[in-house]
């Protein structure tokens, strides 16, 4: 099993320090790839050059620590958690230490990119290093002024202490720690001397965020800036055949109207593969316009006449397409073990079962944009962006421009839920900016960003358990799919290697329209599906559903199979959890529970929610979270990742979808497009499973268990077994659904 | 293009802009005032909320037309020091996520708070439907409310 193994990473030469010429020290550090061995950090901060290193701990002179975070902050926390372990290894008080986000991006940077809710469990390791290793330069630096060796001292609070009681702060020994050997195999504190990381520590852009101050992309001005607004294809198969901009130019602080896809096209007549430019591909319109406001209207005044290149699809298509699928011979196996068509014959019971889900879109609350200048010194970019790195590479490709002249400023992301993660909106916006050789921000409305999204592409599973002698012998789980497959570990999840025969199939329709990362790729519906299965498996064979679960992950416990991604202990951990404070099977009446279990993104999670009816309406109360992500940095931060995560899962589960019509998308705002909203929500109740194993990310992992516990429960106080999410239109009731 | 006098947290601004656009963008792009949000346009999603005369208003479905003579105030002009009590109470349950909505809930719940200082729970919960938290923050912007509203009485 590979949730216990340590994470390798080059610890030689991965730090450098120099002395600042505003006073104090400066340490740069490369989190996931030793640095070469001949740069050097900066001698001013003014020149931080975030192309040596990756991140950077500043101590003034008066002992003040600055950490510049490297990780994207898309609000799950990394911008406090992962200063929170640096400070804990170095030993400074909290208050002492400021948080700047690290701007630039580099083509050295192996993992600035917030996704897959990995920031923290890959930056562990490093991040303790580092702080561990600036500590003891500073110790040995006291140790020299005092003549004594360095074990004689000890360092804590920012203060290094002698045997004799003598004391100087980090601050008085920061320009001659700046020029000493770097240690190497430093000690690491042991967790239960931890002072910072497990304590609650608020958000660091807190102040900023409550006081409306300029954080985000959308804030971000330069003097000049224009605004830009891209009028896209309204049908995903459609291309531009021509237009009108009479009327649009004509209108006051619009500027220009001019056209933009060219670049990527010959782009992709190179290179096919590259997603991020696939993404509306085809030829925009641009208005450019002094104001958001008069490009907006400028852009709803082009006339357009579109053409139709390719299938325009409708849900009704899909379905059909992916049940084509299902029920038909051209699938990928992931995962086979045993003989899962033998079981099948000998069983003396089989169950099958079908489960489907909708397009979801992304809608970060902070719709696409960002700013561009393009000039002949430098192509600038700034503005939200999950991968920083990959986006200055393919706009450099498309510009045709040196690599190095691409500089990417991150600002505070506005949600990121993996619409993010492709840089289509930045390199409209450069491209913009290349046509009009002036700073521009590229602004897409609510109505562009729903309807020409990358969205969380439908998904249908059939599941199928052969049962005999009142045991399950074999578990088939076939996935249809548009564009994208479940891939590589996701068949190595629970219940693999606790069924003998097992096999996990994939098969794909390639739809042209634009699919991606969506908050817990894959898994926020298949485990939905699987555990929304397990529960009526369970009543099948007339066993307790808590009871299965715990007897299958004992046949788990001491495998030999490497592949096996999750631990049958902590799995077991989080359900024996879960049931203790969930007071599972003792609620009061007219309160009915379900359960639900599942591992992804190294993390295991157990739900259990309550849910009350009311006149055929189902109302979530409480949904209880057990959880174990191994070392908890940030409490306060892990319980917002962890009740949001629960809270978006049982919106998306019940009340959100995407449909398609003639290749249009029938939702492009929230009036047609149901969010979940406080009305709606449960209390979430969380409980962590005490560890001192290396922390795993929170992001992501309590969002795909919620809609089976949610689905199992409205059976329990209903008897209809829910298949088909959102499942609010499959109940038939009526609940007024938008604010 | 006409110009237009506004009073903007206690501060008269005169702007030149067309009749019909949104105060929203009056605030952002003109006055720079970027705490006032954009999310949806059409007064769904609560991201924009400013006050006017002591109201909780959507400020991307007011025209500037029609907004002279209006008392506005935005999340910039809120408290003198960001310590309005839910702002405090905001501080103090650590609501933000991605953080992009909480001023329109700043804004939602102060004024709320305002007319109600002693809300029930599920008076809360009526009052703060009308704004989306996508990273979903709710319990601890209900949470935060009833802070606020105990700092407030």
């Amino acid at each position: 099993m590979k949730t216990s193994k340590q994470i390798a990473f080059s610890r030689r030469s991965f730090l450098k320090t120099s002395t600042l010429a505003s006073g104090g020290m400066l340490i740069g550090f490369n989190l996931f790839n030793a640095c070469k061995q001949d740069v050097v950090p900066p001698i001013d901060i003014s020149e931080l050059n975030f192309n040596d290193f990756n991140a950077f701990i500043k101590i003034s002179d008066e002992g003040k620590v600055t950490i510049f975070s490297p990780n994207p902050e898309i609000g799950q926390g990394v911008k406090t958690s992962m200063p929170m372990i640096i400070a804990e290894e170095l030993d400074v008080p909290w208050e002492n230490v400021f948080v700047q986000q690290g701007v630039l991006d580099t083509k050295n940077y192996q993992r600035q990119v917030a996704g897959g809710s990995q920031s923290i469990r890959l930056g562990w390791e490093p991040l303790r290093q580092t702080g561990a290793t600036a500590k003891q330069m500073l110790v040995n630096a006291a140790a020299t002024k005092w003549g004594i060796d360095a074990s004689e001292c000890t360092a804590k609070l920012g203060v290094i202490t002698n045997a004799k009681g003598e004391t100087l702060g980090y601050g008085d020994v920061v320009k001659e720690a700046a020029v000493l050997e770097v240690p190497e195999g430093v000690k690491l504190k042991d967790p239960k001397d931890f002072t910072i990381i497990g304590k609650n520590t608020s958000n660091v852009d807190l102040d900023n965020i409550v006081t409306g101050k300029p954080l985000y992309g959308l804030d971000y001005k330069e003097d000049g800036m224009l605004y830009a607004s891209v009028l896209r294809a309204p049908a995903f198969g459609q291309v531009l055949e021509s237009f009108d901009a009479s009327a649009a130019k004509a209108m006051p602080g619009v500027i220009d109207v001019i056209t933009i896809g060219e670049k990527a096209r010959e782009y992709l007549e190179k290179d096919k593969s590259n997603w991020t430019l696939r993404i509306n591909r085809n030829d925009k319109i641009v208005v450019i316009a002094n104001s958001t406001w008069a490009a907006i209207k400028g852009k709803n005044a082009v006339k357009t006449v579109w053409n139709t290149e390719s299938e325009l699809e409708d849900t009704e298509f899909h379905d059909k397409a992916l049940v084509n699928l299902l029920e038909g011979n051209k699938f990928n196996t992931l995962r086979s073990d045993g003989n899962v068509k033998k079981a099948f014959a000998e069983a003396d019971k089989i169950l099958e079962r079908t489960y489907e889900s909708p397009f979801l879109a992304h809608n970060c609350m902070e719709p696409m944009n960002f700013f561009a200048n393009v000039t002949e010194e430098k192509v600038h970019l700034v503005g939200p962006i999950q991968t920083p790195a990959a986006t200055a590479t393919i706009v450099s490709d498309l510009l045709d421009r040196n690599i190095e002249d691409v500089h990417v400023e991150m600002t505070r992301m506005g949600g990121g839920f993996g619409r993010r993660l492709y840089g289509d909106f930045a390199c409209e916006a450069a491209e913009i900016s290349n046509a009009i050789q002036k700073p521009v921000k590229m602004v897409s409305t609510r109505e562009d960003d729903m309807s020409t999204g990358v969205y969380r592409p439908p998904t249908k599973y059939r599941i199928a358990a052969s049962i005999k002698d009142g045991k399950i012998t074999g578990y088939q789980l076939k996935e249809a799919c548009v564009n994208g497959n479940s891939w590589g570990q996701i068949s190595d999840f629970f219940p693999a290697g606790a069924v003998e025969n097992y096999q996990f199939d994939v098969a794909n329709y390639k739809s042209n329209i634009t699919t991606g990362a969506w908050r817990a790729p894959y898994t926020n519906f298949l485990a939905s599906a699987e555990q929304s299965f397990f529960d009526e498996l369970a009543e099948v064979m007339g066993v307790d559903r808590i009871q299965l679960h715990l007897d299958l992950l004992q046949k788990v416990k001491g495998t030999t199979d490497e592949r096996i991604q999750y631990n049958p202990e902590r799995l077991e951990g989080v359900i024996k959890l879960v049931v203790d404070k969930s007071n599972w099977g003792n609620t009061k009446e007219g309160v009915y529970q379900g359960f639900s279990v599942y591992y992804c993104h190294n993390t295991h999670v157990a739900e259990v929610a309550d849910i009350i009816m009311d006149n055929g309406v189902p109302i979530v109360k409480r949904v209880t979270c057990a959880v174990d992500c191994g070392i908890v940095v940030n409490p306060l931060g892990a319980l917002n990742q962890i009740k949001g995560g629960v809270i978006d899962g049982i919106g998306h589960a019940m009340y959100s979808e995407l449909t398609f019509n003639n290749g249009i998308p029938q939702s492009n705002n929230f009036d047609s497009y149901q969010l979940i909203r406080m009305g709606q929500t449960p209390n979430v109740d969380v409980h962590f499973v005490e560890s001192n194993e290396s922390p795993t990310g929170l992001g992501e992992p309590t969002l795909p268990p919620v809609g089976a516990a949610v689905a199992n429960a409205i059976y329990a106080a209903t008897g209809k077994r829910l298949t088909k999410q959102p499942y609010m239109n499959n109940m038939n009731v009526k609940e007024k659904i938008i604010g | 293009m006409p110009t237009f006098n506004l009073k903007i947290n206690n501060k008269t601004h005169a702007v030149e802009a067309d009749m019909d656009t949104p105060l929203l963008w009056v605030l952002r792009d003109q006055i720079n005032l970027v705490g006032t949000k954009y999310g949806c346009g059409i007064g769904q999603c609560g991201a924009c909320t400013v006050h006017v005369d002591g109201v909780a208003t959507r400020s991307c479905l007011l025209q500037i037309s029609q907004a002279e003579g209006l008392n506005i105030t935005t999340i910039e002009g809120l408290s003198e020091n960001g310590n309005h009590p839910v702002q405090e109470a905001w501080k103090d349950i650590d609501v933000p996520q991605c953080g992009y909505c909480q001023s329109g809930q700043i804004m939602t719940a102060s004024a709320f708070l305002k007319r109600n200082p002693s809300p029930s729970n599920s008076e809360i919960r009526n009052a703060m439907h009308g704004n989306i938290c996508r990273c979903a923050s709710y319990n601890s912007i209900e949470k935060a409310v009833k802070v606020a509203s105990e700092k407030l009485t």
